[in-house]
Parts: structure tokens; sequence; C-alpha cells
């Protein structure tokens, strides 16, 4: 196999199989083995490829140190001069995400090397590299492994042999955004018509260039004078009251939550903890305010500083909830602050 | 959530570490803050210096919302 393409394989700490949260903060390494999913890997490559070794970095360490990060990683993959480059799947992990979506891009961009990994669509981190990376989609959780492998493999063996990569659709990898020319039977004008006439008809019919949808909201005006201001406080750090009455998820969060401190100098242990799943809760769970600043906006008030703070605390966890839900629960929240006549809001996440 | 909630017209600052993901959300003004455990603390920090650090952070937040912008803004 010595004539094969080289591979560098990138995972985070779980998949490398470290550990889990209480790793989270590791430096980037290097093995020179197949570590967790490069270890199936290789035998996907149909023996013409080679994984030459798996970087492992925490999801915190390289998102809190992600100058530094790179730039380790980079020499690394310099010094091993892969072929191809390989990073996740993350599926729906944001920390995870974000870092496979750096590093694919640095390596694209930066040392020209092809980039594969995996990704669910709404992953924080694709828009980042989808453009120089190709992004298997894949389910939201690590349980669509062995279906993101093979075609993670798949793209990864065709890159290596310098062989031409079909479509989004043939190879199953989210739209880079590109158009590329390609030589179709029928010309223009009569696949226009066409299509027209199905849309006519009410059929079915498929655009050969979809619009890309721009949600921008504008910021909102400012507020005039803080000191007769009313101020919420809102996170998605999953800060609740001890019990967590009502029982909101620990990760893909199906509701959120609202709760009266209006008499409360703060968010203090053991009244409140976090329910979120995904970070060491240790932090958390100490001093509540870490992560929802509740004393110093009770302080600020105090001093007039800020006019009011809102009456409630709004609360959920942010980890694999999906963008439909945060939208839901957004709005919900939104309109409950509206009608409150609420001046602006502090939402922290995690 | 942050996004929806602005689209009410409340301003609404985003306090979070990744700021990537703040701006991929449609955060337009952002704080960042220091760790994921941890947004707003510092445990190895003695607790009056951590206090100190957290009371600037959210007067900054406070301030973002006082503060006219046109874009996406972060306030460090």
């Amino acid at each position: 196999m010595s004539d094969g393409f080289k591979v560098l394989y990138y995972v985070n700490q779980f998949f490398g199989q470290i550990g889990g949260e209480d790793k989270a903060g590791m430096k980037p390494e290097f093995h020179s083995e197949k570590i967790g999913p490069a270890l199936g890997f290789e035998q996907l490559l149909k023996g013409e490829g080679k994984v030459i070794g798996t970087i492992i970095c925490g999801d915190n360490y390289f998102n809190e140190n992600k100058e530094e990060s790179l730039e380790y990683i980079l020499n690394l993959v310099k010094q091993e001069a892969p072929d191809v480059f390989v990073a996740g799947p993350a599926f729906n992990a944001g920390r995870y995400g974000v870092a496979c979506a750096e590093i694919s891009r640095a390596v694209a961009e930066q040392l020209n090397i092809p980039v594969v990994t995996g990704m669910y669509i709404e992953n924080p981190g694709l828009d980042t590299c989808k453009q120089v990376a190709y992004v298997v989609s894949t389910s939201d959780n690590a349980g669509g492994m062995r279906k993101a492998l093979p075609a993670m493999a798949n793209l990864t063996y065709k890159l290596g042999k310098g062989m031409e990569i079909g479509s989004p659709e043939e190879e199953g990898y989210i739209a880079r955004g590109m158009r590329k020319t390609i030589i179709v039977e029928k010309r223009g004008s009569l696949r226009a018509v066409e299509m027209l006439i199905k849309r006519l008809k009410g059929e079915e019919f498929e655009t050969e260039m979809p619009m890309p949808v721009f949600d921008v909201v504008q910021p909102a005006p400012a507020i005039k004078d803080l000191s007769k201001a009313t101020i919420a406080l809102c996170t998605s750090g999953g800060i609740v009251p001890a019990g967590n009455p009502d029982r909101i998820q620990s990760a893909s969060a199906q509701k959120w939550g609202k709760y009266d401190v209006s008499g409360r100098d703060a968010l203090n242990a053991p009244d409140f903890y976090t329910t979120h799943g995904g970070y060491d809760p240790v932090y958390a769970n100490e001093i509540p305010d870490r992560v929802a600043p509740l004393d110093i906006l009770k302080e600020l008030q105090k001093e007039g500083y800020i006019g009011n703070v809102y009456e409630l605390f709004y609360t959920t966890t942010g980890t694999g909830t999906s963008v439909s839900n945060a939208v839901k629960f957004g709005t919900e929240i939104g309109k409950e602050l509206k009608e409150a006549g609420v001046d602006g809001v502090i939402l922290t996440s995690t | 959530m942050v996004k929806e909630i602005e689209r009410y017209g409340i301003p609404i600052v985003h306090m979070a570490t990744i700021t990537t993901i703040s701006e991929s959300v449609g955060a337009n003004r952002i704080v960042p803050t220091v760790a994921i455990p941890h947004p707003v603390g510092n445990p190895s920090l003695k607790s009056e210096d951590e206090k100190i650090m957290r009371k600037a952070m959210v007067k900054r937040a406070v301030d973002a919302l006082a503060t006219e912008i046109s874009e996406v803004t972060h306030f460090e």
C-alpha cells in the first residue's frame, strides 16, 4: 500500500477516545495511529489510501484558542503532507462543527489540500467551510456515523485518486454554491418552457438555479436612556431553579422556562443550577451568575445605571436544539418581552 | 432566539464565547465572553476580582444596548 494516497484525520477529544467534557480543554495532539472514526475509514478506501495519523483537539480548547490551535494544526498538516485532509463528521455538534469548519477552511485555503468533512445541515460551522471543503450531509447525531463515513470515504478516494467529483446530489455532499458548466441534451429555452408548463399545471418542478435565502434582521434602535430602561435577562445556558420544575431538556430543548427573579439579588446556588448537557457544569453550578449574570444587573439597577431588571428570567438549553425550535422560542419569548415593554435584552450562551 | 427577539424591534446583545456562532445565528450586538462553561465568570480569579470582571463585561453589554449600530458589531 506504500504507493497509496495519504489521508490525515481530525477528531475532537470525544471521538479521539480521550474523554468527554472533562477533556474538552485538551490541546491539539498528533497521533501516528488511526483513532476513532479514522480506524474504520482506511478500510473504506479500497486499499488505495492510507490514514497516516489522527489529530485530536478538545472542542473548548480549539474554540477558546483558535489562532494558536490553527497554527499548530496547520504546521502538523504541512509536515505530514497528506493528499487529502478529513475532519469529523461533526453531526450537529456546535463547537466540534466550528472546529472542523475552521480547520477545513484553513487547510483548503492556505495549504491547498482537498478537504472532506461531514455535518448536519444546521451545524453552525457549515457556512464557514462549505465553499472550500466537501461537507457530507449527515444526520444530527452520531447514530448517522455508519452512513456518513462511506460517503466521506468515497469523496476522499476520488480526491486522493484525482478523479472528478460528481454533483452534490450524486455524491451526498452539501452544495458548495458553485456553478459548473455541464453538457445537457435540451437547450435552455426548451427547458425553461417545460418548467413553465409544469408550473402552470401545478406540477412539481425543479429549478436549475435555487435562490439563496437571506434572512437578516436589522439591528434594533439603541436604548436612549439606560437609567430609565428595563433590561431582561435570557440564557441558552440551561440555568434553572433547583429541581428543574419545568423539566427543560438538557439537550435538544423542546421548551423554555421563565422564572420570577424580582425578589432576588443573584441566581445563586443551591437555588439555581444548570441542566445543560454538553459542557462541564462545575463552574455554573458553583455560581450560576457565571452563566446568567443577574447579580450584576441587580447591582447596576441599585446604582441607577439601568432603570429596572425585568421581573422574569428566560432560559433554555442551546445544545443540539434545532433551528426551528430556537426560532419558535425566540418568537414566543420576544412577544412576551415586547408586550411587557422591555427595552433591551441580554442573552448569554455557553 | 437572538434574531427572533430583535425582530420585535427590541435591541438584544449576545454574550457568547464562540462569536462565529453568534454571527451565524444573526446577532448584531455581540460581547465576546470568557469560556464556554463560564461565559461571564472566571474561576481562576479571586472571587472579588471575578466579580469586577463580570461587572465590566455586563456593563459593556448594557452599553452595547445603548449604542446605535448599522451592522454586526463586536463590543470588546
